[in-house]
């Protein structure tokens, strides 16, 4: 249903593809492994939890065919129930990050199986309904401290050795939670259930025809980009120590869009691209407020309209590769 | 003091009757959205914006040009009006062949651009504008204080929500609407031309948020963000109607209204939240909308 502008399908990988691949792949962990030593860790930081969020998005429409508008609700659930799991339980940060995870894989669960009983433009618009409801439930409910957020978070010692308030520590852990959802992402792309995934994104009617349960593949990419898209925000939280209503909030989830559009779509690494472009844009560019917004609106109309394939698509276009 | 259930009457239909100004919005908005997806197959996003443009309209003909609220009841939707028939020709009909999700990601776009602007030169603080004479004071009812702009918001809404089903189910124009809708190639072979009839139909739909958003600026502050939050609520009204019918639209905006009126005399805590838990529900029960038909 989602077009990737070029019809490119990826697996069975060829043996050039997964070169190609795997180059880009190597220089991707290369740029971030060197990165803390050139700018301020933070920002690649960001940008490693962002693109894991896109990457999880990107599963789900750019090989499901699904557009979610309310992936907000899986960063920002994952972020809260972490950062509430370390702060008041006091468990270790991987106990945290599983909890966070499994949240917004349970919540992913029940918004999917409501969710996927409509297509297309009602997805998107059933997606943003459920994320403002759980907008106002994290506005409303006392455990999350309304406007203020969860702040100051322990990052605490990762299975008790990793001492995690090492900027460095911290910084390596990131990549490595990055590099590993990023695999299983890949990986899941080229199994036979990538397969079908795409399939139904080609054509539902007849993969039904073929026998498959569509709808159980549906819910299960669901729950899969719900869950990574949790790990991410589970991982942002232990990096800033923080949780809050931004995470929720539909600004969130247009991004997380506009990360993957920019990037491109149905691309392997444009969705990393994307992130590293926006989160760039709000760092630097952050003083000049509503400014942010319009830009942000602007790159969306210029996507849409006449830049489709994204960066790395584009890119991958004219290098005639699968990127 | 007469209660109900532990609540007295005056709080109950002062809820009530916000409750139904709510839903005329809801109906006003949503009944302009139906009309646009069922012609354009796209989800307007920037349904909200334009809401809020109309009442900056409504705004700027007062401070800049000394015209009154029911001048800019007839003004403020023709120029917003323009303005998304211009909109439209110049991007959204160049995605009329790829998916339906390009659609909504561009006019998103646009409501991001819109407001972006908007908040630049006008920050985020509302501003007020005032109630036009003609409409100030209120009555009593006995049972409850009757301000007369809102029973005239519920009646003047009705009453552009009725003209505009009996236009499109009951006149000749509507007619090629419908058919329009139903098959476009066969309705441009008849020699109607259906692009133009696209065109205003999008200038027509974002015409009645702006005539929303004049209604609505004596009630709410005019602000920046005033339609963002609203329209989320509109696509949940949205979802629970189904696209499908006129009416269906205009009967689930007043109902949803209502509902949410009391949920917060009853249940305040819940009054966010109740028309999209009642959209969870609805999904699981007749997942084409209440007046939709699942195609």
């Amino acid at each position: 249903m989602i077009p990737a502008p070029d019809r490119i399908f990826y697996a069975p990988a060829s043996s050039v593809e997964i070169r190609h691949q795997g180059v880009a792949f190597i220089f991707m962990v290369a740029v971030f492994a060197i990165a803390p030593f050139v700018v301020y860790p933070l920002f690649p930081m960001k940008v490693m939890c962002f693109a894991l969020f896109a990457c999880a998005f990107n599963l789900l429409l750019g090989y499901g065919g699904l557009m979610s508008f309310g992936h907000a609700m899986f960063l920002g659930t994952a972020g809260y129930t972490s950062a509430h799991a370390a702060k008041v339980w006091g468990v270790p940060p991987e106990v945290a990050l599983l909890l966070g995870t499994s949240a917004a894989a349970l919540l992913g669960l029940v918004v999917g199986a409501i969710a996927i009983r409509r297509q297309g433009i009602y997805f998107a618009m059933i997606t943003l309904a459920f994320a403002q409801m759980m907008y106002f439930f994290y506005l409303q409910t006392p455990f999350t401290y309304g406007e203020d957020g969860i702040q100051t978070v322990p990052r605490g010692h990762l299975f008790g050795l990793v001492d995690l308030s090492v900027p460095m520590a911290v910084y390596f852990v990131v990549l490595l939670i990055f590099i590993g959802g990023f695999l299983i992402i890949y990986r899941v792309i080229h199994s036979p259930f990538g397969q079908v995934l795409k399939t139904i994104r080609e054509n539902e009617v007849r993969a039904i025809s073929l026998g498959y349960d569509t709808n159980r593949y549906k819910l299960l990419a669901f729950v899969l980009s719900a869950s990574l898209a949790g790990l991410a925000g589970a991982t942002k939280m232990l990096v800033f120590g923080l949780a809050s209503l931004t995470d929720v909030h539909l600004a969130m989830s247009a991004e997380v869009v506009l990360m993957t559009l920019l990037g491109g779509l149905g691309t392997i690494f444009g969705p990393v691209v994307g992130a590293l472009i926006i989160v760039a844009m709000e760092n630097y560019f952050a003083q000049f407020g509503p400014w942010v917004t319009v830009a942000q609106g602007s790159i969306f109309i210029g996507c849409v309209l006449a830049f489709r394939r994204g960066v790395v698509g584009e890119i991958a276009h004219r290098l005639k590769m699968s990127l | 003091m007469i209660t109900i259930l532990g609540v007295s009457t005056q709080a109950l239909f002062g809820q009530l009757l916000i409750g139904l100004i709510n839903g005329s919005f809801y109906a006003l908005l949503s009944l302009g959205l139906a009309l646009i997806f069922g012609l354009l197959n796209i989800i307007n996003f920037a349904h909200g914006a334009l809401y809020m443009m109309g009442a900056f309209c409504a705004y700027f003909l007062l401070t800049k040009a000394g015209i009154g609220y029911w001048g800019a009841l007839v003004i403020a939707p023709l120029l917003v009006g323009i303005f998304g028939s211009a909109i439209e020709r110049l991007m959204i009909s160049r995605l009329y062949q790829l998916d339906h999700i390009y659609g909504l990601l561009l006019t998103f776009g646009i409501a991001l651009v819109v407001e972006g602007l908007f908040r630049i030169e006008y920050g985020s603080t509302g501003m007020s504008y005032p109630v036009p004479a003609s409409l100030a004071g209120g009555d009593n009812l006995g049972f409850m204080f009757l301000p007369r702009y809102r029973a005239w918001v519920i009646v003047g809404s009705l009453a552009v929500c009725l003209g505009t089903w009996f236009l499109i189910e009951k006149t000749r124009l509507g007619s090629y609407l419908r058919a329009a809708t139903e098959n476009p190639d066969l309705v441009r072979a008849f020699g109607i031309n259906v692009p133009l009839m696209i065109t205003m139909t999008y200038g027509f739909g974002v015409g009645l948020a702006a005539f929303c958003g004049v209604m609505a600026a004596p009630i709410y502050q005019v602000s920046p963000q005033m339609g963002s939050e609203l329209i989320i609520v509109v696509f949940a009204v949205v979802v629970i109607g189904g696209m499908g019918s006129i009416m269906g639209a205009i009967l689930t905006g007043f109902l949803l209204g209502l509902v949410e009126g009391l949920t917060k005399v009853f249940y305040p805590e819940a009054a966010n939240t109740v028309i999209f838990i009642l959209m969870a529900i609805v999904l699981m029960i007749r997942p084409a909308g209440l007046f939709g038909t699942q195609k």
